[in-house]
């Protein structure tokens, strides 16, 4: 049978500089308190850190002297790995992981609205035909056009600029777009993305 | 031959921490020291 030594000694000699002594006594103990965080955390690599973290704490107490004998030496570490597991839930309370899992995966819904460069290049040479193909539109049609979708004014303000009715600026917008369509069509044009 | 349905029981997975922690622990360890010079604690952890 195999002689234990308790840990309130193997405390007392890792005090007194005898390193081995921490080696046995997280050997030890691994085990009871790896559990005890995974019960908690349910996550293998943060039962990892936290338990480094505990064991951190402890070395740092034990060698400052800080460490007393009052109670037992494993529910004191299990106490540090509580302690700790409450702040990593603080923590991730303050700013929450999403982690997709196999079959389901988050960057599949959410994706970055800005266009990629190739697709910006072709957006950018259908606005700069675009605006040869306005050219071509007759003026009063032109001005109600470019006073809509550049300068972004309500057809009462339209109307008010243009000294007409609504219904003759609703009027010109209308066929400034068919007209469009039409040269479009006439010169086969593509101006999809 | 009958098809089992029952789910398999959830098997328990002993946690232990890896090696490498406790490498990394017993390592901490060595390097770590507190010098004392009268009330005042320093910490120093050695490369």
């Amino acid at each position: 049978m195999e002689l234990q030594i308790e840990d309130s000694i193997l405390v007392k000699n890792y005090v007194g500089g005898d390193e081995k002594a921490l080696e046995v006594l997280i050997n030890r103990h691994n085990q009871k308190i790896s559990s005890f965080i995974y019960s908690k955390v349910l996550d293998r690599d943060i039962t990892e850190d936290i338990f480094q973290d505990t064991f951190i704490k402890v070395i740092k107490t034990l060698k400052r002297g800080s460490y007393s004998e009052e109670g037992k030496f494993l529910p004191w570490v299990m106490r540090i790995a509580h302690n700790l597991i409450i702040d990593h839930f603080r923590k991730n309370k303050r700013m929450p992981k999403f982690e997709g899992s196999e079959d389901f995966n988050i960057f599949s819904v959410i994706r970055d609205e800005k266009l990629n460069v190739e697709k910006q290049m072709i957006k950018d040479q259908i606005d700069s035909d675009l605006t040869y193909l306005i050219e071509e539109l007759p003026d009063d049609q032109k001005e109600v056009l470019v006073m809509r979708i550049y300068k972004d004014m309500s057809f009462k303000e339209i109307a008010e600029n243009t000294d007409v009715s609504i219904n003759t600026a609703l009027g010109r917008m209308r066929y400034a777009l068919i007209n469009l369509r039409k040269i479009v069509q006439r010169n086969n044009i593509v101006l999809t993305n | 031959m009958e098809e089992i349905y029952s789910e398999a029981p959830k098997i328990c997975k002993i946690t232990k921490a890896k090696p490498e922690t406790i490498s990394f622990l017993l390592a901490f360890s060595k390097s770590y020291q507190v010098a004392k010079y009268k009330n005042l604690k320093f910490e120093r952890t050695l490369n």
